[in-house]
């Protein structure tokens, strides 16, 4: 029986990869060689090879240092405003805003104390997010968050973040061993520990995959709900195309800022667990 | 079933160039590399300086705060200070009137009874003077009249005069004393 609903799947992803009208939707949702500027031409991005692997420059990677770009230049800005006063004004206000959001709502809370060492890379994890899931809004530009390889890198930066910690606090024993909850019978441990050195990897997939799905999904949503119109060919699905098409818009402009703040959550809420293991 | 399916789907994008799910090692590096930098450089240039400056500006605050608390404690007990001096200098003022009242009052019956006895006594002094001078005076009428009753006795035993002659001479003197 699964054969056949094998080969229907098959059949149907062959059908599609094969056909132009959904081609043009990955095609815009997935990394590219090439800087596509249409109509002002095309910028072909350099390729790398290194000890045979192939580091050349993707779309998504120009966006990340685009993102990197912006960041370095908007904190500076801030940092100026905070030398000349300690009242913030203009641009620094947004920042800050972000900054004690990141510090009292997500760090404070889920860490309790020592939450100080890990606020740097999570501030630094929220505010790249969010940069990147804001630049695939803009004309022109690509979410480097709905890149699997970017979302899969960044949660393994988070385990790492989540493991050094929990060591660090607990010693490398003493952090295994408080994996494992209090007050379970004997027989039980190898299959705990088991689940749980796998729960420690099934964090950051989750992560990942989270991130990932929530920033290619809102993009193909609304490809699809444009594409609507020249599959349809007709004008009376226009107003409908379009206006779903703001709607998700908007939501995606929702949903940049909640899974910036999700991910951002989620990795100190995990690092709390492992820095603070008797909870 | 599922994961059949699913493993169909990953080998069709990974059999493509370029599937949703397809992972590329050069991104992850630029990824790895970029984060990395990111992290550095904004811990140096922003999340140090920024944090700081938000952690002075509230124990400003606080600070700022607390003294505010203490100097309207202070000002709050200085205003109760001063009402009850206030009270306290009314009370004394009150006390002090009182008393001066109470003295005048004093003072003013005193002065009253003493002329009062000044005065009692002044009268008494006039009518035993009086009473006095009287005595005196009608001690002396009587030495008079005693004289002039010898004198008259002396006359009347010199001329020998009859009973009529006495009781008119009596009669003559006694009108010349009551003239008198």
């Amino acid at each position: 029986m699964w054969t056949s609903d094998s080969t229907i799947v098959a059949d149907t992803l062959k059908a599609s990869s094969g056909s132009q009208d959904t081609g043009w939707i990955m095609h815009h949702v997935l990394d590219a060689r090439e800087l596509d500027l249409t109509p002002f031409g095309v910028i072909h991005l350099p390729q790398i090879h290194l000890f045979g692997m192939d580091i050349s420059i993707t779309k998504h990677v120009v966006f990340m240092w685009i993102a990197v770009i912006l960041l370095v230049l908007a904190f500076i800005a801030a940092r100026k405003s905070y030398q000349k006063s300690l009242v913030p004004h203009g641009v620094t206000n947004l920042l800050e805003v972000l900054i004690v959001f990141v510090r009292d709502e997500i760090a404070k809370p889920t860490i309790g104390h020592g939450f100080e060492k890990f606020l740097p890379y999570l501030l630094t994890v929220f505010f790249f997010i969010l940069t990147c899931n804001f630049l695939g809004l803009i004309p022109y530009g690509s979410t480097a968050t709905s890149n699997i390889s970017v979302t899969a890198t960044l949660a393994t930066i988070s385990f790492f973040v989540i493991q050094i910690g929990g060591i660090m606090k607990n010693g490398f024993f003493g952090y295994f061993k408080g994996l494992i909850p209090h007050g379970i019978p004997m027989w039980l441990l190898p299959i705990m520990f088991v689940v749980e050195l796998l729960g420690l990897f099934t964090k950051p997939f989750a992560l990942a995959i989270r991130l990932f799905a929530n920033m290619t999904a809102g993009h193909i949503v609304i490809m699809a709900l444009i594409g609507l119109i020249f599959i349809l060919r007709t004008y009376f699905v226009v107003p409908v195309s379009i206006s779903f098409a703001l709607f998700i818009f908007l939501l995606e402009i929702l949903v940049a800022l909640i899974q910036a703040y999700i991910f951002t959550m989620l990795s100190s809420l995990f690092i709390g667990m492992a820095y603070h293991q008797e909870h | 079933m599922i994961l059949a399916d699913l493993f169909v789907i990953a080998l069709a994008g990974g059999g493509e160039s370029g599937g949703p799910l397809d992972v590329n090692p050069g991104v992850i590096l630029w990824t790895v590399v970029t984060f990395i930098f990111l992290l550095l450089i904004l811990k140096k240039i922003a999340w140090k300086p920024i944090l700081n400056s938000l952690k002075e500006r509230e124990t400003f605050i606080k600070e700022s705060l607390e003294k505010a608390e203490i100097a309207k404690k202070d000002a709050e007990k200085m205003i109760a200070d001063n009402k009850q001096s206030m009270l306290k200098a009314e009370e004394e003022a009150k006390k002090i009137i009182d008393q001066s009242r109470e003295f005048a009052e004093k003072l003013k019956s005193q002065i009253l009874d003493l002329s009062k006895t000044h005065a009692k006594k002044m009268v008494e002094d006039a009518t035993n003077e009086i009473e006095r001078k009287n005595a005196e005076a009608f001690n002396k009428l009587k030495e008079q009249v005693a004289d002039i009753a010898i004198q008259s006795a002396e006359k009347i035993l010199r001329e020998n005069l009859d009973k009529d002659k006495q009781v008119k001479l009596v009669k003559k003197y006694m009108d010349d004393l009551s003239k008198n």
